[in-house]
């Protein structure tokens, strides 16, 4: 199902000479800058055509999401929710899952830790609720996925079509909660009530970086161990690899696929709770940055690595950032990172099976 | 709720229920299509978002809408082209770049409204329809069912069309053989590329009429992101309906029913939150999942490329 994981099994389990890693290494490297680069150049002509100086665009996406102090600051703090979803697509895909939802997932355990979080604080202390509200957003996001893992661990129906309608559903669903369920009172805006910004998630030393980075960072490098080191991830890996042979050597694949399901929920729903309660303090109506559709990229991108995926979050925060300060500031639409996202998959997926078929050639 | 069962509220629901119907039945249809030759067609929605954005610009600037239907139908194909370029030529994940090429659609057709029609929203002229004689005349159903544009009649003739290739033509083997045998097919001295390819364009084409008339038609003016997810129900029709062309029909007027739900009840001065109705179809999709889930099949070689000599 997912060549990715096919690719990336093998690696580093010979060990090998110092000479043939580091060209492994260069190779890997090459397979992954080469698309990004033309990417940007395919890309740039599209800017060009819509009569947009690209260089001026690049120029201004990274003065504003890298170089330039406070938009680091906003592109660490945009970081800890895509983090998140890397981490929950690292362990579905490496499953072999493919679980489209998380932009449902996320939304409404957003939107939980939203209600929540707001609720508590005049009773319990800070650090208790907002411990509280990850713990309830990810119940949420898992709870949103249950009816696509059962009918996928038990009757087959396939989890593409069913995580992508719970995430229709989900976005609707989040708000109707939002504006008839939580709904502020005290402003005539539709959203939640807000946390006030003393007691979300504490910023990190004197920076505005929040410390949802850390969460995000955390959580990528747990569940990139626990597939690669740990029993239960080889089991998955299993799963995932051939659904038949793990019925053959005894694995409960059924249970197993329920798991992945409930973790990568979770996880999903984590990075709703990150961004609500370390950035925004609300939910209002109608938000949704549709996250999970972008990190799908970066995932693949990084071959299902959690290091890599970090590398790749960074960048892609980067340009997120950037790209919304040129919509305002060059009248480029950040749709325009949308249109990126998907000339690099696209490259990825023809590099990777260009090098694949020169490898193939070269052993035969 | 009295009146909800007026003559008024029927026919809303019935003509609500075709328009919302008709760009599902294509979606479905052509996804039917590609999933018996073996391709599992995620880029579906990108198909039918291309086709409504250059439908509608080639409907603004001709004043045309056959010509609008054309340049939907050019637009699914050329995204349609992609994705059998890259994946049923060179075997490339069908599932990746499906998503790659709706992401990407999503994302240009936006850039290129924002520069286009950005500030003017330019919308169409109501488009005109062709009544049928006698049967426009009925109560409730005449003017729902029986005085559109004829593209309507059209895409529910498709339904015909498809059913007989699939059962009574050597096209129709040869797509099925491609989904469940390639392996035998090529043994047969028929190319699986070739033919793989072709409904995988014609998916196209289909999907993008489909789009163009969501577009021309439905809305009179093109939105970003304005397909919604109606990709995605296609292929959920086209799993459902088991590679019977009649099934995918029923099931798109049901989900058009649902999406239709909205304007209908407005007129029968019913007031539930849009947000509620826009749960409707998905949650019905996912209620027919659950129930007839086991029941849904899909040929055994979808979403493998085919590679000749390959085990």
């Amino acid at each position: 199902m997912s060549v990715e994981t096919a690719d990336t099994a093998p690696r580093g389990a010979d060990g090998g000479r110092r000479g043939e890693r580091s060209a492994a290494l260069t190779r890997i490297l090459l397979l992954s800058v080469a698309p990004i680069l033309a990417a940007l150049v395919i890309a740039g002509g599209i800017l060009l055509a819509l009569g947009v100086d690209p260089l001026a665009y690049y120029g201004f996406v990274l003065e504003r999401g890298l170089f330039n102090g406070l938009g680091l600051q906003q592109t660490l703090t945009r970081m800890a929710p895509l983090l998140l979803l890397a981490a929950s697509l690292i362990v579905a895909f490496r499953a072999g899952i493919w679980n489209l939802g998380i932009d449902g997932q996320f939304l409404l355990a957003a939107v939980a830790a939203g209600a929540l979080a707001p609720a508590l604080i005049g009773s319990l202390p800070g650090w208790l609720t907002l411990v509280l509200c990850f713990v309830a957003a990810a119940a949420v996001g898992a709870l949103w996925s249950v009816v696509p893992a059962l009918l996928r661990a038990y009757q087959g129906v396939n989890e593409i079509i069913t995580t992508l309608m719970m995430t229709f559903l989900g976005v609707s669903f989040a708000n109707v909660l939002v504006k008839l369920l939580f709904l502020d009172p005290g402003t005539t805006v539709p959203q939640t009530r807000t946390l006030p910004v003393a007691d979300r998630l504490p910023r990190l030393l004197d920076t505005t970086v929040s410390s949802g980075l850390l969460i995000g960072l955390v959580a990528v490098i747990a569940v990139h161990l626990m597939m690669t080191k740990t029993a239960f991830g080889l089991k998955l890996r299993v799963v995932g690899a051939n659904p038949r042979a793990a019925v053959h050597a005894g694995l409960p694949v059924a249970k197993l696929t329920v798991a992945v399901f409930a973790i990568s929920a979770a996880l999903a729903g984590l990075a709703g709770a990150v961004e609500i309660l370390g950035v925004h303090g609300n939910v209002r109506a109608d938000w949704n940055p549709a996250y999970g559709l972008a990190v799908v990229p970066l995932v693949f991108l990084a071959r299902l690595n959690g290091f890599a995926a970090i590398a790749y979050v960074f960048a892609f925060s980067v340009l997120s950032i950037g790209g919304e300060s040129a919509a305002r500031r060059l009248g480029v639409p950040h749709f325009f990172t949308l249109v990126l996202m998907a000339i690099i998959l696209i490259l990825l997926a023809v590099v990777e099976y260009v090098d694949h078929k020169r490898r193939a050639a070269g052993k035969a | 709720m009295q009146g909800l069962l007026t003559d008024a509220f029927l026919t809303s629901l019935v003509f609500g229920a075709i328009s919302a119907g008709i760009p599902l039945l294509l979606a479905g249809l052509g996804e039917q299509l590609s999933e018996k030759a073996g391709v599992l067609n995620i880029g579906i929605e990108g198909m039918m978002l291309a086709g409504a954005y250059v439908g509608f610009v080639a409907a603004f600037y001709s004043s045309s809408l056959w010509l609008g239907f054309a340049g939907g139908a050019a637009g699914g194909a050329a995204v349609a082209l992609v994705m059998a370029l890259l994946c049923v030529r060179h075997g490339l994940n069908q599932i990746v770049v499906g998503i790659a090429l709706t992401l990407g659609v999503e994302g240009l057709t936006a850039l290129l409204h924002h520069f286009q029609f950005g500030r003017t929203y330019p919308r169409l002229d109501a488009a005109t329809s062709l009544p049928i004689p006698v049967l426009s005349e009925l109560p409730i159903l005449g003017p729902a069912l029986f005085d559109r544009h004829p593209i309507v009649y059209g895409a529910i003739a498709m339904v015909a069309v498809m059913a007989f290739v699939y059962r009574r033509t050597n096209l129709g083997l040869d797509l099925q053989a491609a989904g469940d045998q390639p392996a035998a097919l090529d043994v047969a001295g028929v190319d699986v590329v070739t033919t793989r390819t072709a409904a995988v364009i014609a998916t196209g084409v289909m999907a993008g009429v489909g789009g163009a008339f969501m577009a021309n038609i439905g809305a009179g003016l093109f939105i970003p992101f304005m397909t919604g997810g109606a990709g995605f129900i296609g292929i959920v029709l086209a799993m459902l309906a088991r590679g019977r062309p009649l099934w995918v029909l029923a099931g798109a007027l049901i989900f058009g029913a649902c999406l239709s739900m909205t304007t209908a009840l407005q007129v029968a001065g019913v007031n539930i939150p849009t947000d509620v109705i826009q749960m409707l179809p998905f949650a019905a999709v996912m209620a027919v999942l659950v129930i007839f889930g086991r029941r849904a099949s899909l040929p055994a070689a979808l979403g493998l490329p085919y590679v000749r000599g390959a085990r």
